[in-house]
């Protein structure tokens, strides 16, 4: 007997299957923050910790566009393009707590993971640091003919770095596949954006006849959308691209940050957390089109936590490294 | 000898066929910068290159130095093997972070897996009367800095050597040409030779008090050891030719043999290479030694215009040849 395939089913899977991706996705940043959050408050994890909770939207959106031997650069509050890209969160906990297991066998920390396997050139603690590393990425991308793309992840406080735009004419000039992305959370450290920055930040990019648009950073489809207009424009060796992602810091500059009413109102923040959480929304929408029901989603996050819970508990028990690695590899 | 041996190149052409044979050698190898293609640069050192490899090969840039040296950092991290120009080495300024906030810890901070086998290339020296921004030796600022290396040739054939070496390595070299010097002519064999890094040379020998000269300052001292042979002092002549990594045994080894030592760098005396190689001596050879390490550098002051200001900043043959004399306790 032939079986005759519903096409709008295919569809409905299709879209069941991306869209529980992009939620997942999320669910696994945002878990993973709140354990790094934990971490940190227990005195377990040294140094600083700059959570990207409420941002999950945009590195998910990007990365889900993105192929695995695609590259991204990333930033100080890097660890949700890290985890969108690819890196397993036992290996990045260890990096976070300076052991050898950690991708940079604990000598990068969490503002410097790197991974080669997933295209990962790096977390950068300079402001706007890696824009030339992502356009030079770009640069060999099109000279070698890999048919790779690069997405360049930066806050909006990296607009004030004059790099940025010596970049972006470059990438212009040289018509290089790279997505500058730019979350913009709102906040530069304790500065609202609106007081570092003057202008249109689109205009920005389209002087230097980059392409730009903006986007809702909170909506993960939408991301998604355009990421995947901007990666396919890239490859077709259209050229670079700015994109302006609208989006929302939930917690503090770092975990140290906690009274911030001298910069923000509580009621801000909590406006953004109830109406325009990029999980929540997605969950309703998942709902909405029967996609995926609410038991569903809730095993999804008992998975989820599982496997962080699981990952702190490997990186807690493993071992730092050996005080003869701290001259090792200055030099290749 | 083969007849070759004997040709001589000045040392621009040296810098020159270094580029082409490693670009023949390694499609990876490009250059990029400003004016690097069709101009060849302002001293025309690189001249013809964009002919024979093509524009995407020998980039020319915008006016950029951090933008396209940070885009150097990341061809180099992907399979690319830039050599960078930066048309003066007062520039550096504008390249700081890209070369020591990145390109001198990727490697480390990405716990090994992340390579950054890239040239820049640019210059120093002063008395070209170019003034205070073009005119500086600003490269003990990157042998300061962990994750790079130096290299400072001081004649065509160790350009080229060096030069050949520093495209093959897997880490970000920071070359120093010193501008004075393109159109100097030496003996560079057409065979194919490369120059590791960390071995000295010993550019004349001698027995009564070591000069350790570097790039520009070579020059000097075989011409302060030459005036210093009339009086009946011989100096033994030794380049470092890498800043880092330094080769410390020849260094030690010299003054340990002649019990004096000058070093003689155009970089700032104070808190410069000088500095640390006498030091290296010092710790090395203190028991050998008849007379204090003595340093010179250029004066502590930005590089005047003026030409007979500028020419006081730096050291020379004469003011070499006095303290030399003045340390075998002869003046």
């Amino acid at each position: 007997m032939k079986t005759i395939t519903d096409p709008a089913k295919t569809e409905n899977a299709v879209a069941a299957e991306l869209g529980i991706r992009l939620y997942r996705q999320m669910v696994r940043i945002r878990l993973f923050e709140e354990q790094v959050n934990e971490l940190y408050t227990r005195a377990l994890m040294p140094g600083l910790a700059h959570l990207y909770i409420g941002e999950e939207a945009v590195a998910v959106g990007i990365c889900e566009a993105l192929k695995n031997t695609d590259y991204v650069t990333s930033t100080h509050r890097g660890h949700g393009h890290c985890l969108a890209k690819g890196a397993t969160p036992d290996r990045m906990f260890a990096e976070l707590l300076g052991k050898e297991a950690g991708y940079c066998r604990g000598k990068g920390g969490s503002m410097h993971i790197a991974d080669p396997a997933t295209g990962n050139l790096g977390a950068n603690a300079i402001v706007g640091g890696s824009a030339g590393i992502a356009t030079g990425a770009a640069l060999t991308a099109k000279r070698l003919k890999t048919d790779q793309v690069a997405a360049c992840f930066f806050g909006e406080g990296a607009l004030g770095q004059g790099v940025l735009y010596e970049v972006m004419n470059l990438a212009a000039l040289y018509k290089l596949p790279v997505i500058y992305v730019c979350e913009n959370n709102l906040y530069t450290e304790y500065t609202h954006f609106s007081e570092t920055t003057a202008g249109d930040i689109l205009a920005r990019g389209t002087a230097f006849g980059v392409y730009a648009e903006s986007v809702d950073g909170q909506d993960v489809r939408a991301v998604h959308a355009v990421a995947q207009k901007l990666v396919s424009r890239a490859r077709k060796g259209d050229g670079p691209s700015l994109l302006l992602c609208n989006t929302y810091r939930y917690t503090g500059h770092h975990v140290g940050d906690i009274n911030r009413e001298y910069y923000r109102s509580k009621q801000e923040e909590q406006e953004w957390k109830t109406k325009r959480d990029p999980i929540k929304n997605m969950g309703e929408w998942l709902a909405s089109q029967k996609l995926a029901d609410a038991s569903v989603l809730q095993k999804l996050e008992n998975e989820v936590r599982e496997e962080m819970k699981i990952a702190v508990e490997f990186a807690i028990a493993a071992p730092y490294p050996g005080v003869e690695e701290v001259d090792q590899d200055v030099y290749a | 000898m083969p007849e070759t041996a004997l040709r001589e190149l000045t040392f621009a052409q040296a810098v020159r066929e270094a580029l082409a044979e490693e670009m023949r050698r390694d499609p990876r190898v490009c250059i990029f910068g400003e004016d690097v293609a069709e101009a060849g640069t302002p001293f025309k050192v690189l001249s013809g290159l964009v002919e024979e490899f093509g524009s995407e090969r020998v980039l020319d840039t915008p006016i950029s130095e951090a933008g396209f040296t940070g885009m150097g950092v990341g061809a180099a991290m992907t399979g690319l093997r830039p050599v960078v120009d930066i048309m003066f080495g007062d520039f550096l300024t504008l390249t700081m972070d890209q070369l020591v906030n990145q390109a001198a810890k990727v490697h480390y901070m990405s716990g090994g897996t992340w390579k950054v086998p890239m040239v820049l290339r640019t210059t120093l020296g002063a008395t070209r009367r170019s003034a205070a921004q073009h005119s500086q030796s600003l490269h003990a600022w990157l042998c300061h800095v962990p994750g790079l290396k130096v290299a400072m040739p001081s004649t065509p054939y160790d350009a080229k050597g060096l030069l050949k070496t520093a495209i093959r390595d897997d880490n970000p070299v920071i070359f120093f040409e010193d501008k004075m010097m393109y159109k100097q002519k030496g003996a560079v064999p057409a065979e194919e030779y490369t120059i590791p890094f960390g071995l000295a040379d010993v550019k004349r020998e001698g027995e009564d008090i070591t000069l350790v000269a570097t790039s520009s300052m070579v020059e000097v001292a075989l011409g302060a050891a030459n005036l210093l042979e009339g009086i009946g002092i011989s100096a033994e002549v030794i380049d470092p030719r890498t800043m880092w990594p330094l080769d410390e045994k020849t260094l030690v080894e010299s003054a340990k043999k002649t019990s004096r030592a000058i070093v003689i760098d155009e970089g700032y005396g104070r808190y410069g290479v000088t500095g640390e190689i006498a030091s290296v001596i010092a710790e090395g050879a203190f028991f050998n030694l008849e007379a204090p390490v003595k340093r010179m550098g250029a004066m502590h002051v930005p590089i005047p215009f003026s030409p007979p200001l500028e020419d006081v900043t730096v050291p020379t043959e004469q003011t070499v040849f006095e303290a030399a004399r003045a340390l075998c306790g002869k003046a």
